[in-house]
C-alpha cells in the first residue's frame, strides 16, 4: 500500500463514520518498501490540496520519520527537490506488513503483502 | 447465460483455480479491456492529467492495467482473496484492498476523481448470507462512495443486471445517495454482447459524463407533471371551450363564424 493511500483510508466500521478519530489510522510494526514509481509532478500538484498535511505527518512519525515539517511547505509547485522528496515519500513508499488500528473503535486491520484487509467480522459489518 | 452470483458468493466462488481459469482466459480479458475503455470514454476524463481513481471489484487487475496504461493512479478494492492474489502474482500498479463493497468504500471525503467498478455491483443485489440485506448494503456502498468522491466526480460502472427490477434497485439506491444518476445500454439489440453501465455524477462537473445526446436523471424532481386532457378539460372555462371547438370546425373546413371581442360572451340580459 502506498503512503500516499494512508492518507485517505480510514475505519469501515459504520459507526465511526461520524467520528474524528477514525482517521488517520494508527500505524504499527509496518515493513516498508521503496518501490520506483515514474515521476508526475502534476499528478502531485493536483493531489496536494486534498492532502491532509497534519495526517500525513502523524502517519510519518507512525512509521518512524520524524523529520518532515509540521506545516504544509508552501511554493512546492515551482520546487522541484520538495516535489521529489514528496514523490518518494508518497508513491515510492510502500507498506508491505503491518496493522493499522482505529482510534475510535480498536478495530485492527492488517496489512499483509501490501493488501489491506478490511473485511470486517459479520457483528461489525451490519451495525 | 451462466450467472456466478446465483452459484456462491464471490469470496467462495472465485477461488484459485476460478481466478485463475477468469484472469488467464482471452476471451475475457478481452471483454473486460473492451468494457474498461468504454467505461474510461464514458467517464470523459482529461486525457492530459493523472486521476486517482478507485476500482470497486477490481478482481485480479485487469481493469487496472488499463488504467495503469492510460497514466492513471488507482486503487482497486475486491472481496476474493483468491483474485488479489493472481493480481499481486501478476504485479499491478494499484493498491489492492480486500473489502466488501456492501459494507461501504473506506476513505474520507473528496479522495478520488472518479471511480469505475467492471462486473461486479449486479453482486450487490444478492444475499449470500442471513445478515445481509441487499438494499441496506446497496445504500451503504453508494452514500459512502458518494462521500468518497471529490464534488463533481464520476462513477461509470458496468454491471450484469439479472432482470429489469435490479437495475431498477441499484439506480433508486444511488438517487438515493444523492447521484446525478443514469443507465447506458450498449448494444440493446444483442442478446449476447448487451452492456449496461451504471453513469454517476456527484454534484456538477466542468468535464460532464460523455453520454452524446443523453442526459443524466437529476435527483431534483421535476416541476410539474403536465396535466391530463381530461384535466385541462374540466378546467377551461366557457370562451376558451369556444374557441377550441371553433378552432377544430375551421381545421376540418366547415364555415366557422369570425372571432370578435363579443365571441363567448354572455348576451345582455332583457325583458
Amino acid at each position: 500500500m502506498k503512503f500516499l493511500t494512508t492518507n485517505f483510508v480510514k475505519c469501515a466500521v459504520k459507526s465511526c463514520d461520524a467520528s474524528d478519530l477514525s482517521f488517520p489510522l494508527k500505524y504499527e510494526e509496518c515493513e516498508l518498501q521503496l518501490q520506483e514509481h515514474d515521476f508526475n509532478p502534476e499528478f502531485l500538484i493536483s493531489m496536494l490540496p486534498r492532502l491532509n498535511w497534519d495526517a500525513v505527518v502523524q502517519v510519518a512519525a507512525d512509521l518512524g520519520n520524524t523529520s518532515l515539517p509540521s506545516t504544509k511547505p508552501e511554493g512546492i509547485e515551482n520546487n522541484e527537490q520538495l516535489l521529489k522528496d514528496l514523490h518518494s515519500l508518497l508513491l515510492e513508499t510502500q507498506i508491505i506488513n503491518g496493522k493499522m488500528t482505529c482510534r475510535h473503535c480498536g478495530h485492527i486491520y492488517y496489512i499483509k503483502d501490501s493488501i489491506a484487509n478490511f473485511l470486517l467480522p459479520p457483528h461489525l459489518a451490519n451495525s | 447465460m451462466s450467472r456466478p452470483e446465483q452459484i456462491a458468493p464471490p469470496e467462495i466462488f472465485y477461488n484459485d483455480s476460478e481466478s485463475r481459469k477468469y484472469t488467464t482466459s482471452t476471451r475475457v480479458q478481452h471483454i473486460q479491456a473492451q468494457m474498461t475503455l468504454r467505461s474510461l470514454e464514458l467517464l470523459n476524463l482529461d486525457p492530459e492529467k493523472t486521476h486517482f481513481i478507485l476500482d470497486v471489484g477490481c478482481g485480479s487487475g485487469l481493469s487496472g492495467e488499463i488504467l495503469t496504461e492510460e497514466n492513471q493512479i488507482w486503487v482497486g478494492m475486491d472481496i476474493a482473496p483468491s483474485m488479489l492474489a493472481t493480481a499481486l502474482d501478476r504485479e499491478v500498479e494499484g493498491d489492492l484492498f480486500l473489502s466488501d463493497m456492501g459494507c461501504g468504500v473506506p476513505f474520507r471525503a473528496g479522495t478520488f476523481d472518479a471511480a469505475i467498478s467492471i462486473s461486479a455491483i449486479q453482486w450487490l443485489c444478492n444475499a449470500d448470507s442471513t445478515t445481509s440485506e441487499p438494499k441496506v448494503r446497496l445504500a451503504r456502498f453508494f452514500s459512502t462512495l458518494y462521500a468518497a468522491l471529490k464534488r463533481g466526480g464520476k462513477f461509470v460502472g458496468q454491471f450484469y443486471p439479472a432482470n429489469e427490477n435490479q437495475i431498477i434497485q441499484i439506480t433508486s439506491a444511488a438517487k438515493v445517495a444523492g447521484f446525478q444518476c443514469g443507465v447506458v445500454v450498449d448494444d440493446p439489440e444483442s442478446k449476447k454482447n448487451k452492456k449496461h453501465y451504471l453513469v454517476l455524477q456527484a454534484g456538477h462537473s466542468d468535464r460532464p459524463l460523455n453520454l452524446g445526446n443523453m442526459e443524466v436523471e437529476s435527483t431534483t424532481p421535476k416541476k410539474e407533471k403536465k396535466m391530463s386532457k381530461k384535466m385541462m378539460r374540466a378546467m377551461e372555462t366557457k370562451k376558451e371551450y369556444i374557441h377550441r371547438k371553433k378552432e377544430l370546425m375551421k381545421r376540418r373546413g366547415k364555415t366557422v363564424a369570425q372571432d370578435s371581442k363579443f365571441t363567448g360572451r354572455r348576451r345582455k340580459p332583457r325583458f
